[in-house]
């Protein structure tokens, strides 16, 4: 056999306390895909970042083409003909395609962009891209910047592709058209890195999967003699249950009636667009949609803290039966009217929460103005907090440790949490699940669904479509702003969510009618 | 032999990560360190420069606080100031409003004191001439601190900007009026009511700056149960640490910058009372003497911790006293004083660093054979 493309051996990496990579030995051929698989904080990426110069191991070493080689810099991993694509896109928007491409190479003659455009377009040829070299990024849909992306690391020459989840942004048939990229380019002799924690994706691009579980190498399986439950067994550590267990609405009252609502940003554009429907008590309304297309804006309407334009939201409330108008209020007059809202919102640290403060100063955040008098009562949000360490099992040192040190699933259970001790008659949850290795995502969903069968109408943004089809009752599908169909999840499919998604995507001509 | 990776690969020999915690006593181990250190490096410098014997500056540092019964209750006022100022500052800044306009609201809360005590010195009972002084005092620092907080919350803006605006105003606002109180011409005003003492806080127990002394005192108790237990002082900490949060749970952000500053402004102008009535019975454009600036300082280093700030600021107050003493006392240039402040202040600042990380020497993981 070929010397591998790529080969790690006893790669370690630690920051403070915290063992990121631990012993781990992988090899990745040309011509191959390679699949990385684990939980969030497994390690993958940290691992990734070693190849491509932006962290450097504390132990271990890396053989490019079995040359021993060190990697300091993300120039030196260039030199190595290594190219990542990572996550968050490193484009500037006000640039084209090309000028994108180009920034900060050091080519030897004259810079001429008509050049750079016509290379562009034949390695888009090549491997069956759709761009146009001269259209500006900010004109770019999601999918378009991760191609401008990829050929960046391609005009580059780079022989050894890493894409950091690259299907996370992308809908189910952008995702069929990278991967149909990803193959071509895997028959050039490419070797190409695909970091997820999808399986089915795993299951349908790769040729070989290596798993990593909080930090360590478990194994690597040819993708042909395995299966989802082997995989998750693997990635978990133990035998999961995949199934989500939707039980039938009950006792389905009216709870939140958005009517025509529109919304326009601070440039004039309409971010949301007449927006119309209903939330239902003991009911799951999913909402989907490409990343910004007004799921923000949204949720923060209802909860009063986005102005809007024109339309309205009422809610109707079980204890007295009366509507109540939420126009122009603030969260604090929400509450006050008796409305019992709760919000997870997407920006967990930012704004759910205090990352500085305390667990019990968290807990504070929603009940501190609770008693007269000037001073605060700590005990109550401290009893609070205790007991959703426990009932959550959240893994903390303690109730005064800051949320900032807790990990990404950790901090999302204290968040829930709180929110779910308001005992809420709506609950609205932003991407309630990003980040969250398996068994949180599934002890979240569980807590959504005993909300759902108290007779809480919950309102789910989601980014994973199978969720959302598993978990919802209805799915409303955001586009551009606008209701592109509210749909009955037990009979949708994922094509079909992904065509809404993408129903009037290109600008806002098609909004005028 | 030696490994041939060695000569063509540079390995970077140590990374800097950062730590959990550490235990309270190792941090302190690591600041008193850094001070025995800064000592040392003083010492050098002081012997190269000057060739004195550094044991003798540093006892004549000490004597600049605490040599005499008079410097060392001078010391005490001026760490009051300080402190006074430091806790005037603390809760905008623990709100993340930059107020660098501390100075001019001192000033300006010190110029109503002066306003009354020259205008109508005489004419009232001294209680109720110094209890309007406190109150003019008050409400003109209220004032100063006010303007910028509304044009922030209102517009959205710059605070830095418009406070350090708002200082040469104050300055020349006071120039103005000893133009005019002054029949001389003269740019410097003596003592006001030295006769009669109208306005002047009276001694307590035979002590002139006793009162001042209290007065902060119970203030920095009041502060820090304000800051860490009141609804008021979370608000605070909320709008600091994350608008969207506090936004998030219905706290209305501008309401809390306007009453935050209104606290703030407040208390500046109480330190222009205590200096006007208390210290100096004069006013001058150096009446806050820089203070409004070294607080920001005082009350960063004590992570907005108002008891923390009585150390704090005492450091800043000593080194300060200390470095007149040498300059006098050795007949030095007090530049040499100033950088022997900046390298014991520059070793103070900078062992946070290790106690926030640690170093760590890169293994290259090839085991040696």
């Amino acid at each position: 056999m070929s010397t591998p493309a790529i080969e790690l051996k006893n790669i370690t990496k630690t920051f403070g306390s915290i063992t990121a990579n631990k012993n781990i030995c992988l090899t990745v051929n040309s011509g191959e895909i390679l699949s990385l698989l684990g939980e969030n904080g497994s390690g993958k990426t940290t691992l990734m970042n070693m190849l491509s110069g932006i962290y450097y191991p504390d132990a271990g070493q890396i053989f490019i083409d079995g040359k021993e080689a060190v990697i300091k810099s993300p120039k030196d991993a260039f030199d190595y003909k290594i190219g990542m694509i990572h996550q968050h896109f490193k484009l500037v928007d006000i640039f084209t395609a090309a000028e994108n491409i180009v920034l900060g190479l050091k080519e030897d003659g004259k810079y001429n962009i008509k050049d750079v455009e016509k290379k562009v377009s034949e390695i888009s040829a090549r491997y069956g891209f759709d761009i146009n070299p001269s259209k500006k990024i900010y004109e770019m849909s999601v999918s378009e910047k991760q191609t401008v992306e990829i050929i960046k690391v391609l005009y580059k020459g780079a022989d050894i592709l890493i894409l950091d989840e690259p299907t996370a942004v992308l809908t189910p048939q952008e995702t069929q058209k990278l991967f149909a990229v990803l193959r071509k380019m895997k028959e050039d002799g490419k070797a190409i890195v695909i970091i997820t924690h999808k399986l089915h994706e795993v299951l349908d691009i790769s040729d070989r999967v290596s798993v990593l579980r909080k930090g360590e190498y478990i194994g690597t399986l040819n993708t042909a003699e395995t299966n989802e439950a082997e995989l998750t067994e693997m990635m978990v550590g133990k035998k999961v249950s995949l199934d989500i267990n939707r039980t039938e609405p009950e006792n389905c009252e009216d709870r939140l009636t958005v009517q025509g609502l529109t919304c326009l940003n601070s440039d004039g554009v309409k971010v949301l667009d007449d927006i119309s429907f209903t939330a239902r008590s003991g009911e799951i309304l999913g909402i989907a949609g490409i990343a910004g297309s007004g799921q923000k804006e949204l949720l923060e309407a209802i909860a009063g803290l986005q102005k809007y334009d024109s339309g309205s939201i009422v809610y109707n409330d079980p204890k007295t039966g009366s509507a109540v108008n939420l126009k122009s209020k603030t969260p604090y007059q929400i509450k006050e009217l008796g409305v019992r809202l709760s919000f997870v919102p997407e920006d967990r640290l930012g704004m759910g929460l205090v990352g500085n403060m305390d667990i019990t100063d968290n807990m504070m955040l929603r009940s501190y103005r609770k008693g007269r008098g000037v001073f605060l009562k700590r005990s109550a949000p401290r009893e609070l907090a205790k007991n959703i360490v426990k009932d959550l099992e959240v893994v903390t040192p303690g109730i005064s440790t800051p949320v900032r040190r807790l990990s990404g699933g950790n901090v999302q259970k204290v968040l829930v949490g709180r929110e779910i001790s308001l005992s809420p008659t709506v609950l609205m949850t932003a991407y309630a699940v990003r980040g969250l290795d398996i068994n949180s995502s599934y002890l979240i969903y569980n807590l959504l669904n005993s909300q759902k069968q108290k007779g809480v109408a919950v309102i789910f943004v989601g980014e994973d479509l199978d969720v959302l089809l598993e978990l919802c009752d209805r799915i409303l599908v955001l586009s551009s702003g606008t209701v592109s169909g509210i749909v009955d999840a037990k009979a949708a499919t994922k094509e079909e969510l992904g065509r809404l998604m993408t129903k009037n995507s290109k600008g806002g001509a098609d909004n005028e009618q | 032999m030696s490994s041939n990776s060695s000569g063509k690969t540079h390995e970077p020999l140590f990374h800097i990560a950062k730590r959990n915690s550490m235990v309270w006593w190792k941090a302190w181990l690591i600041r008193g360190i850094s001070v025995i250190v800064s000592l040392l490096v003083c010492a050098v410098i002081i012997v190269s420069l000057t060739h004195q014997n550094p044991l003798e500056v540093y006892g004549a540092m000490i004597k600049g606080s605490f040599g005499t019964n008079r410097k060392f209750w001078t010391m005490l006022q001026s760490l009051a100031i300080l402190l006074c100022i430091s806790l005037a500052v603390t809760p905008a800044f623990k709100m993340k409003f930059w107020n660098l306009g501390a100075e001019g609201q001192v000033l300006f809360g010190g110029l109503c004191s002066m306003v009354l005590m020259f205008m109508v010195g005489d004419r009232i009972p001294n209680v109720i001439l110094i209890l309007a002084m406190l109150a003019a005092s008050i409400l003109g620092g209220i004032i100063w601190g006010l303007i910028p907080a509304v044009f922030k919350a209102k517009w959205g803006t710059n605070e830095s900007l418009f406070t350090l605006m708002m200082n040469y105003i104050a300055i020349q606002l006071v120039s103005f009026a000893i133009m005019i109180w002054v029949p001389s011409g003269s740019s410097v005003m003596g003592l006001v009511n030295s006769g009669t003492k109208a306005g002047w806080l009276p001694d307590l127990f035979g002590q002139k700056y006793l009162i001042n002394i209290l007065t902060v005192a119970v203030l920095t108790a009041v502060m820090f149960v304000y800051l860490k237990y009141s609804k008021h002082g979370y608000e605070i900490s909320v709008v600091g640490e994350s608008e969207s949060t506090a936004r998030y749970i219905g706290i209305d952000v501008k309401k809390v910058i306007i009453r935050t500053m209104i606290l703030s402004g407040a208390i500046c102008g109480l330190s222009g009372f205590l200096l006007v009535s208390g210290t100096n019975h004069t006013i001058s454009k150096e009446l806050a003497g820089g203070n409004g600036f070294t607080a920001i300082m005082v009350s960063w280093l004590a992570k907005f911790n108002p008891v923390m700030m009585i150390l704090t600021s005492f450091i800043v107050v000593f080194l300060q006293r200390g470095a007149g003493e040498i300059a006098t006392k050795f007949n030095l240039n007090t530049s040499l004083a100033d950088i022997l402040t900046g390298i014991i202040i520059f070793f103070i600042i900078g062992c946070e660093f290790f106690i926030n990380y640690k170093i760590m020497r890169t293994n290259s993981g090839k085991e040696g054979k």
